[in-house]
């Protein structure tokens, strides 16, 4: 473990290249105890946050830059996504999110094991999209796909500064989609679900077991072995009966669970709130698209939050347009939601659910400095990022939608 | 463009403007003339009724007319479901309903061009998956609006964002998908009362990745963009052939008309000839007919800069007109094309990526679509999400705009989503503006519009409060949702 730190650590030090950033005159919005602070300077050096206040006097090597009041935020929390891990949706040659074993039923097979962290492509044209509008970590998510299993394999999260090894240490998930749209993985019946799964525990606690229908190899068997002592386990569900069973499965085998969806989370808000289990959602999720998310409605986050569920913002299969979670944030505020709550859920939120926010998620000393400078309110849809910066380095402001941009403004359409 | 809908009209419904009554011992044949119109006017007509609308006095509010003006403290007066006057310091009629709404923003009620609700409605079902009659390339014969499931919760929700009328396609599968039909956002049983009286229906092809995905996935063509131009160009080349069997047996019916009246005259009695026999009619080839001669309005889903060229050409062959290209994610790269041959580009504010012709997609499409002169933005949702805050499009794109120079006021942007769809969808002269006589189709909003944080505070169609934030107990909600607990979309 500690070895790993170590190596990450000097991953970073040959990016951050030891930067020194002054950044002052911002309103800058710790997402910590100390609130919003108006005025305030905020020192970057060695890729952490040095100090927060207000009147800090520029170190000799610094770089300056006038906020002007503009509004500082922590580096924004992109979802569950497949940045970096799909190029274009639907061409297979690209998309590497899931793995599809079309096993039949009766000869069932999972792959715990598969890891989708694997896949990613720091040098993806996805990478800048996103993180030039202040996503500065995502999750990458392994998806159940038709053909494929319920229990879609492990992620992780990633920064986005464009560095080879980006995963960020102590936040790999096990991923689990339940409910009537992953019935085709499980013979037809969400009860089925259950049925495999404990079919799966029982494996992993005799590891030794010889059948010739196994769900599990034995990788698969030592991947799940180290969630169910204590691991993280993201559970894709919607319907209130089955994040009420969730809770009670995960109890009962030792893990911890994060709901993912959770359209009718609200009506379990005490029982989440009472076992702390958090809940990433999509706020703008109001229509009952399947008869698991009968109960989906817009104020799904606010009295989530009033009831004392941990809540971060996520889209689900959408990865070119990470941005817009933003967009989920200010309209989950226009349905209830305190705004300082609305920004927690995409930046310190986030990072408490995926064991990242003794590093991430916060403006204070000591956190990595992933900071974003943005010409306005940072969930309004009219505000951009000015200027992000990852690990204390500013990231360029350039993306291949940029280059588009600039290309076809000056007229270049040649017809 | 009048001229021609009027002369095709009479070519295909010669029954309907045949000439004077018939007499004498031509009576039985010449009856039977008549009662053979190729395609009678309107046999699914609309049955929307809009209510006894309260005369109501909205004031002091910032009203973006559609029409490019923008009004500070200024008030909006609603007549018999009518605009009747914008402007300040309107005094209110005995009776009238005096909203306060300072502080308030209103504008026309939105319209969206591209929308799916009713035929892929929520809960998405199999049993409701009515958008895609995908068994054949060319299914101009079917339309959308025989498919929409009036429960459909999200024309509720649409609604609640604003949403007053709206274009239902059927989906992209096809080259050629089928008719379109335009809705008046207002809770009914039927979709027949809810119909946009009046509004043409819409044509909806598609070009690019999914046809030939879809055929070609089943060893059928088209599996290359060229068997896509080849499956239009046949299907609108055998249309010309039908309009012209029909052109045809115009003339010989008035033919017909012209010896029969001359027996008449020479008290002739020997025996009539037989009457003109029509052509068999052809419901494919009725509808592509109906978009030649401009009854129909060419609506097409199409991405990349080269097919929309391809597109263009292809109207001008066939002698259609293009009204919309849908999605539009490259029309950036041909705007000046686009305006000159007065096609609209309906577009998202940021969506991208998911199919290799959405690769090129950039948040500056819809500013730089509206940039030359003519030149028609639209913001389209194609989702019953993106249908509930096309507010929300508008106010990414315009900002997007604004930040490389583009200098888009909110009253231009405005236009993106009411004048601009009306113009589109040929409802123009009915809605889409603040302006005397139209459909009283009005949004108030709790602030500008163009904000993340912005909410539809009231919503009138025709002058009838059809929501109403502060008093929602009363909205009307899908059958669908009666009697399920916690459902319902809270607005």
């Amino acid at each position: 473990m500690r070895k790993l730190i170590a190596i990450a650590l000097l991953g970073c030090a040959t990016l951050a290249n030891a930067q020194t950033v002054l950044i002052r005159g911002a309103t800058v919005h710790t997402v910590g105890e100390q609130g919003v602070l108006t005025n305030a300077d905020v020192l970057i050096r060695d890729g952490k946050i040095a100090a927060v206040g207000s009147g800090l006097s520029a170190p000799a090597d610094a770089t300056t830059v006038d906020a002007k009041g503009r509004a500082l935020t922590p580096g924004l929390f992109g979802g569950l996504s497949a940045i970096g891990v799909e190029e274009v949706s639907l061409e297979p040659t690209t998309a590497d999110a899931g793995i599809i074993l079309n096993a039949p039923p009766f000869e069932m097979q999972w792959r715990p094991e598969f890891d989708v962290t694997a896949a990613y492509n720091p040098r993806s044209v996805l990478v800048p999209v996103a993180r030039v509008e202040g996503l500065t970590w995502t999750v990458l998510a392994p998806a159940s796909a038709e053909g494929g299993t319920f229990v879609a394999g492990q992620g992780a999260a990633v920064t986005l500064d464009g560095r080879y090894d980006a995963v960020l240490t102590g936040s790999r998930s096990l991923f689990i989609n339940l409910g009537g749209n992953a019935n085709g993985m499980s013979a037809g019946s969400r009860a089925g679900q259950w049925m495999l799964l404990d079919q799966a525990i029982r494996e992993t606690r005799s590891p030794n077991a010889q059948d010739e229908h196994l769900l599990l190899h034995p990788a698969g068997r030592e991947a799940l072995a180290k969630y169910l002592a204590g691991g993280r386990v993201v559970f894709g569900v919607a319907r209130a009966a089955e994040i009420r069973r969730v809770i009670a499965f995960a109890k009962r085998y030792g893990m911890k669970p994060v709901i993912a969806g959770g359209a009718e989370a609200w009506v379990v808000a005490d029982e989440l709130a009472r076992e702390k289990v958090p809940v990433l959602l999509d706020a703008l999720e109001n229509l009952p698209y399947s008869f698991d998310g009968i109960g989906a409605r817009l104020d799904n986050a606010a009295l989530l939050q009033r009831a004392g569920v941990r809540i971060a913002f996520t889209q689900f299969n959408e990865s070119h347009n990470a941005r817009k979670v933003r967009q989920l944030a200010g309209n989950a505020v226009a349905h209830g939601l305190p705004k300082d709550a609305a920004l927690a859920a995409l930046t310190v939120q986030p990072a408490e659910i995926f064991g990242l926010a003794g590093e991430r998620g916060r403006i204070a000393r000591g956190q990595v400095a992933d900071l974003v400078l943005w010409n306005g309110d940072p969930l309004e849809v009219t505000s951009a990022a000015d200027q992000v910066w990852i690990a204390g380095r500013p990231v360029e402001m350039r993306s291949r939608q940029t280059e588009l941009r600039e290309r076809y403004l000056n007229g270049c359409s040649r017809l | 463009m009048r001229k021609i809908r009027t002369l095709l009209c009479c070519a295909l419904l010669i029954g309907a403007c045949a000439s004077p009554p018939p007499q004498n011992n031509q009576q039985d044949k010449q009856a039977e003339l008549v009662a053979v119109p190729p395609e009678p006017l309107n046999p699914y007509p609309s049955t929307y009724r809009a209510g006894t609308a309260t005369t109501t006095l909205i004031r002091g509010a910032t009203v973006l007319t559609g029409t490019g003006a923008r009004l500070d403290n200024a008030d909006v007066l609603i007549a018999n479901g009518k605009i009747e006057a914008v402007g300040p310091n309107l005094s209110a009629p005995a009776g009238a309903r005096v909203i306060d709404a300072s502080g308030r923003w209103v504008t026309p009620g939105l319209i969206d061009v591209h929308s799916h609700l009713g035929v892929y409605p929520s809960p998405g079902v199999n049993a409701h998956s009515d958008g895609n009659e995908a068994t054949d390339p060319v299914t101009a014969n079917v339309w959308s609006e025989h498919g929409i499931w009036p429960q459909d919760p999200g024309f509720q929700t649409a609604l609640e964002g604003g949403i007053t009328s709206l274009q239902i396609l059927p989906g992209s599968a096809n080259l050629i998908g089928g008719r379109a039909v335009t809705l008046k956002n207002v809770p009914a049983t039927t979709y027949q009362a809810m119909k946009f009286p009046n509004a043409p229906q819409g044509l909806k092809m598609a070009c690019g990745e999914n046809p030939k995905r879809v055929y070609g996935g089943q060893m059928r063509a088209p599996s290359t963009r060229m068997g896509n131009v080849a499956g239009y160009r046949q299907a609108f080349a055998d249309a010309q052939d039908y309009r012209e069997q029909w052109r045809k047996y115009e003339r010989d019916v008035a033919e017909y008309q012209k010896k029969g009246a001359e027996k008449k005259d020479k008290k002739d009695s020997e025996e009539a000839d037989e009457p003109p026999v029509p052509p068999k009619r052809d419901l494919k080839l009725e509808t592509l007919a109906g978009a030649m001669n401009g009854d129909i309005r060419v609506h097409i889903h199409c991405y990349r800069s080269d097919e929309m060229a391809i597109m263009v050409d292809l109207s001008k062959e066939f002698g259609f007109k293009i009204s919309a290209f849908h999605h539009a994610i490259e029309a950036y790269k041909i705007a000046d094309l686009l305006a000159a041959n007065g096609v609209c580009g309906a577009e998202w504010a940021d969506w991208w990526g998911s199919k290799m012709e959405m690769f090129d997609g950039i948040q500056e499409n819809i500013a730089l679509t509206d940039l030359p002169q003519g030149g028609c933005a639209i913001v389209h949702s194609d989702s019953d999400e993106g249908i509930q805050r096309l507010n929300q499009e508008a106010g990414k794109a315009m900002s997007r705009g604004n930040r490389v120079g583009l200098n888009i006021a909110p009253e231009r942007a405005i236009r993106w989503l009411t004048a601009n769809p009306a113009r589109a969808l040929g409802i123009d002269q009915f809605t889409g503006t603040l302006e005397q006589g139209k459909m009283a189709d009005v949004v108030i909003w709790n602030g500008t519009p163009f904000s993340v944080y912005a909410l539809a505070e009231q919503v009138f169609v025709d002058g009838q409060l059809e929501f109403d934030r502060a008093n929602p107990s009363p909205q009307p909600r899908s059958d669908f949702l009666l009697g399920q607990p916690g459902a319902g979309a809270q607005p």
